[in-house]
């Protein structure tokens, strides 16, 4: 066991796999000699060569659209988007071409590969260093979307994603990229793909969250325990596919549901877990839903304190439904 | 369509003839460095003394203006990077070694005229008359800030001069530049709009795109491709497996030269010709200016972990301050005493801005749901009001942000 930071766990993931699977290769913006701005492919190319760990012109549609080629004919991709918010060039490439190919060939050709970004704000970054826009990405059929908020998740959910068969998104919250470290397994090891994480068990108020809103919603559960309220946190892990059965297990349990996520609220995911809870479940609900979001602006620069949610903000909307 | 052999007629009219002097051939090996090159147009040698000859005889103010712009812009760049070392603001990106490119390429153009920069542009923006404490208070993001805090430090908005709102995403601006020429083209105001990437940005669909559709329209427009060599950390040998941006001029049929981006001269006398070019209606041009990134990318950058260091130390004895200072001296327009008047100027008028800037609180957070739309949706006022309440419910937010990683 090793000690590591959730970047660490990401490097440590792609070292675990480029040494046994010499399909996996890395390429993105900085990704070689620099080792990534953010140190996730530090010392990979040295180990592993050019060949398979690259620096690439400045081209977001060329990265992914160049991975999608490699992956069609037999490699494992990772291609790096150096920020979320700049991944739009390659928009076109993910979701017309990426996420449809299996589908539109009838099966015939699939690329399987991994799209690491990082993603969400709290690091001073503006608008376009800290957007959170992971409801494109589920609203896209054929992609998988996986987001960690732990080392040892980030580097099991990140193997578990290279040996998959299907494009997966892999937004990495880059607030908790040093912020927090935890106990990582050396070696190989997966996280399922699809499966949700209860970590707090409560009984009176279920909290819905992933990412960098985990550790806010853990402590919100903090703030509530001497106001009366028992928290339920479930780190949802996967995005898309989205496992159902265990939301529906703890709303079944606790009636009161509390959705938190970055991105804006209108068409933001929350809006679609808080449709499937009322389809499935509202004969249980206690109280209404209530979503706890960034604001329906771009997101700003030097009042983000104020548009993300945080620990005291979801407490109040624990408040709201434990006492309606 | 144009014929092949209309094309290749043009192919010989593709390098801009610059005030119809042929460009001066630099001494072998001048530039030195693996994309250092011996085609750029220039008029200074290295240590800024220009033969008689070559001498352009620009108009003493003009001169005058652009040296005192480029150190106002390098104090700028200095002052900024120490507020970041000193934890006062967040980020900050330097623009050092460039100062002639933006001043150079900034001094050709009238009030009228649009400018559409990348990141790494605040001698523009000081050219153009932009105001020191409104450049700081964006550094802080405070109310100050044209853009009321609501980007990050460098990205300058600032309407009244024309100089449109930085954005980080790369070259999307080159694109939009070319709409503002051809909005101008079209209302007959004779309106030249400049656009700015890097070499990197040269790599992105928007490169192509803008310059295809200015191509296409003949538009007044203007390309600055400030080749420093660096994307972040990948080198322009990644960026095109050709050997100078200005070749692809040529493939969107519009003419091009490669300029020694730290000869202020050279960078001014080129862009003067673009420019006027696009205002008499001939269509576009590109300018590659060749110079180097002698900073970090950004305050959270270190160069060291992938610069070429020997090439870094070649430019450094190309500063483009001291060349144009070599060459104002030699021409009676300077010294020692004026330099150290405009040095002790610049630290005063730098250090008060500051002062000022920094005193500034931040915007109220109600402004958050402002200018989203010409006027608030009900689903902004109900997010508004509900803010207020929050706010009233829990009085100070704490601001729990960690330091910006890149």
């Amino acid at each position: 066991m090793a000690n590591l930071t959730l970047v660490q766990a990401v490097r440590d993931a792609l070292m675990c796999e480029m040494t046994h699977d010499s399909r996996v290769v890395l390429m993105g913006e900085d990704v070689g000699v620099n080792g990534g701005v953010f140190r996730a492919t530090e010392g990979l190319q040295k180990e592993f060569g050019e060949e398979r760990v690259f620096d690439t012109p400045l081209n977001e549609s060329g990265i992914i659209g160049m991975a999608m080629g490699m992956a069609v004919n037999g490699l494992r991709p990772v291609p790096e988007i150096q920020f979320m918010d700049f991944i739009y060039p390659a928009f076109d490439e993910i979701v017309s071409e990426v996420a449809k190919i299996r589908y539109r060939s009838g099966g015939g050709f699939t690329c399987p590969m991994v799209i690491r970004t990082p993603y969400g704000g709290g690091i001073r970054g503006g608008h376009y260093h800290s957007q959170s826009s992971e409801a494109y990405f589920i609203h896209t059929p054929g992609l998988k979307v996986v987001v960690p908020s732990n080392p040892y998740d980030a580097k099991g959910l990140l193997i578990s994603a290279i040996r998959g068969e299907d494009p997966t998104m892999f937004l990495e919250p880059k607030r908790l990229y040093r912020s927090i470290k935890g106990e990582v397994p050396e070696g190989s090891y997966t996280v399922e793909i699809g499966k949700a994480s209860v970590v707090r068990p409560g009984k009176d108020v279920t909290l819905l969250c992933w990412g960098a809103m985990v550790p806010v919603c853990m402590k919100a559960a903090e703030l509530c325990e001497p106001r009366g309220a028992d928290c339920e946190v479930i780190d949802l892990r996967t995005l898309a596919p989205l496992d159902e059965e265990r939301i529906f297990e703890s709303v079944k349990k606790t009636g009161r549901v509390v959705i938190v996520h970055e991105a804006p609220k209108t068409c933001g995911f929350g809006a679609e877990l808080s449709a499937l809870i009322n389809e499935e479940a509202i004969l249980y609900l206690e109280a209404p839903i209530v979503r706890v979001t960034g604001l329906d602006t771009p997101f700003p620069y030097a009042l983000e304190h104020i548009y993300m949610p945080d620990a005291e903000r979801v407490a109040l909307a624990v408040g709201k439904v434990k006492n309606f | 369509m144009e014929s092949e052999t209309d094309l290749m007629k043009k192919k010989t009219k593709s390098q801009i003839t610059v005030t119809k002097k042929k460009p001066i051939k630099p001494e072998k090996g001048l530039l030195g460095g693996s994309v250092l090159r011996e085609d750029c147009y220039r008029i200074m040698n290295e240590d800024g003394t220009v033969d008689s000859k070559a001498d352009p005889k620009l108009d003493k103010e003009i001169l005058l203006k652009m040296y005192r712009n480029m150190a106002l812009t390098r104090a700028f760049d200095e002052r900024g990077m120490m507020l970041q070392r000193q934890g006062r603001i967040g980020f900050y990106v330097p623009s050092f070694g460039q100062e002639a490119i933006q001043t150079g390429t900034a001094a050709t153009l009238e009030k009228k005229d649009w400018v559409f920069p990348s990141y790494r542009e605040p001698g523009i923006f000081l050219y153009r008359g932009a105001g020191l404490y409104e450049m700081l208070c964006n550094l802080w993001g405070n109310n100050g800030d044209l853009s009321k805090g609501r980007q990050m430090p460098v990205h300058y908005s600032f309407p009244d001069i024309k100089m449109f709102s930085v954005s980080s995403p790369i070259a999307t601006q080159l694109i939009q530049a070319v709409g503002a020429a051809m909005a101008s083209k079209i209302s007959k105001t004779k309106e030249v709009a400049i656009s700015y990437c890097g070499d990197g940005g040269t790599s992105e669909n928007d490169f192509h795109t803008g310059l295809t559709f200015a191509g296409v329209y003949k538009a007044p427009a203007v390309f600055i491709i400030t080749n420093n060599q660096y994307a972040i950390s990948v080198p322009f040998s990644k960026q095109t497996g050709g050997k100078r941006i200005v070749d692809k001029a040529v493939g969107y049929g519009m003419p091009g030269i490669a300029v020694d981006g730290n000869d202020a001269l050279a960078v001014y006398l080129a862009t003067k010709e673009a420019v006027d070019r696009a205002r008499r209606g001939e269509g576009p041009s590109l300018i590659e200016c060749v110079t180097f990134r002698m900073g970090p990318h950004s305050s959270s950058d270190d160069p060291t972990r992938y610069r070429d260091e020997k090439l870094y130390q070649a430019w450094l004895k190309r500063d483009p301050i001291k060349r144009l200072r070599t060459y104002l001296e030699s021409k009676k327009l300077w010294d020692e005493k004026k330099e150290k008047v405009l040095q002790e100027e610049l630290k005063a008028k730098l250090a008060e801005a500051v002062e000022k800037a920094e005193a500034q609180p931040l915007s109220d957070p109600m402004d958050l749901f402002e200018d989203v739309y010409a006027e608030l949706t009900p689903q902004l006022k109900k997010q508004k009001a509900e803010l207020l309440h929050e706010v009233e419910l829990r009085g100070k937010f704490e601001n729990t942000s960690e330091a910006f990683p890149l």
